[in-house]
């Protein structure tokens, strides 16, 4: 650099990067994908037959360390069916204006029936619209799904649902990103092995 | 306020009000309002990789006399409340509130006798992100529905009533998410999911097909991260 003056040389790290790839992330137009387990908007999960895999019990709400969740559980009856089980959540709402994503509702919940999505874009100017009611959290029906309440279709009991169902093995397809095959425990030995 | 409060509002103002309002988006330029936390993600904003720049809002203001818009980035104390406030008193109109993070919006966790439950007690908030601590393109998705709130600003008072008397459009302005708006076929699909109010499974649905899409097809350029 004996030729060029010290100032007139520093621009050469001004161009050199002329030549580098561009960082800048194009977001509105080009969003990249999140990590997979970022934790996102809530998602409330159906059974394959399209029965609420929520029951009501209400752990996520006494997990949550914002107290962001509210949950109202109710019974289930043989001719209002939405769960498979007893009970099932009547009220559900989670107020984004005090969730703060860190997850410990989705370990709680015995069910596997609150997951979480990656979909962040929440902003809203109005508060009212930051609280999520069941209907907004709930999953969307997907093929061989129908809209509760019906009756139990993959089994007389709620035990077909969680435990000796092999092709439900508390899995649904879809929402949690993993179809019944490759979920653990879905493998042969787990069908005919005894479930007690 | 002007001269605009007195003509009667036709062609010219409208148009006028559409030239203001999108130099007004064009050049937003926020005052630094970091508290805690959401303060980084907001300095990440700024930065190359996400780079408000683009939007013409690199400038972080030092002073609020030069700002437009404050981002109030994280909690705020019963203390700093008359601060929040003076600063806000010092920004020219128009100006703009966005409460960044949930403990700007609500308090969050912090439900406690520290901590306001949220700035809209202080100031008006025109925009509410949730998160703790929202990312970057959180903060810019709240900005680019900010934006779009600001372009649908009424000039002076006439041009309120005429526009408070029309039909509410279908989706509500600044509603729409920033990947659905920029998108000309997906927010075609946000505004069928609106007027049958599924907004919210269009989303779990779009999210479902693109993380499925990402691991079948891209294996390979899956890793930006």
């Amino acid at each position: 650099m004996g030729i060029l003056p010290k100032s007139a040389s520093a621009f050469g790290v001004t161009f050199s990067h002329m030549f580098k790839k561009v960082v800048t992330e194009e977001y509105p137009e080009k969003p990249v994908p999140t990590a997979p387990r970022y934790h996102g908007r809530h998602i409330l999960n159906r059974h394959p037959d399209g029965l609420e895999k929520c029951i009501g019990c209400e752990l996520c709400a006494w997990a949550c360390p914002a107290d962001a969740i509210y949950v109202s559980g109710a019974d289930n009856t043989e001719e209002e069916r939405f769960s498979p089980g007893e009970r099932y959540a009547g009220d559900y709402q989670i107020n984004y204006a005090r969730c703060i994503f860190c997850g410990l509702c989705i370990e709680a919940c015995p069910t596997r029936s609150l997951t979480m999505s990656n979909e962040y874009e929440l902003a809203r100017d109005d508060r009212r619209d930051l609280i999520f009611t069941k209907e907004q959290l709930l999953a969307p029906l997907l093929p061989g799904m129908e809209q509760p309440p019906h009756a139990m279709r993959l089994g007389g009991s709620e035990k077909d649902y969680y435990i000796s169902g092999p092709e439900n093995p508390g899995m649904s397809k879809g929402a949690e990103g993993r179809s019944v095959e490759d979920a653990p425990g879905a493998g042969s030995e787990r069908r005919s092995g005894g479930h007690s | 306020m002007g001269v605009e409060e007195k003509l009667p509002a036709g062609i010219l103002l409208t148009t006028v009000e559409k030239v203001v309002n999108w130099s007004r988006k064009a050049s937003f330029w926020p005052a630094t309002f970091g508290l805690a936390c959401c303060a980084i993600e907001m300095m990440a904003s700024g930065s190359a990789r996400y780079d408000l720049g683009r939007f013409g809002m690199e400038v972080f203001r030092a002073t609020p006399r030069q700002a437009d818009l404050m981002i109030v980035a994280g909690r705020v104390s019963q203390k700093m409340a008359p601060v929040l406030r003076q600063i806000y008193d010092q920004m020219p109109e128009p100006k703009w509130v966005l409460s960044m993070g949930v403990c700007a919006s609500s308090g969050g966790m912090f439900n406690n006798y520290a901590i306001v439950q949220g700035v809209d007690h202080i100031v008006p908030v025109d925009m509410y992100l949730p998160g703790c601590p929202p990312r970057p393109e959180m903060l810019m998705d709240a900005i680019l529905k900010l934006h779009d709130k600001v372009m649908h600003e009424a000039l002076g008072d006439k041009r309120r009533e005429i526009i408070a008397a029309e039909d509410k459009p279908l989706v509500p302005v600044g509603s729409m998410p920033s990947s659905y708006k920029f998108n000309k076929a997906k927010a075609a699909k946000w505004r069928d999911a609106v007027a049958e109010g599924t907004e919210e499974q269009l989303r779990i649905t779009e999210w479902m097909a693109e993380r499925e899409a990402l691991r079948t097809g891209g294996a390979g350029k899956k890793g930006k991260r």
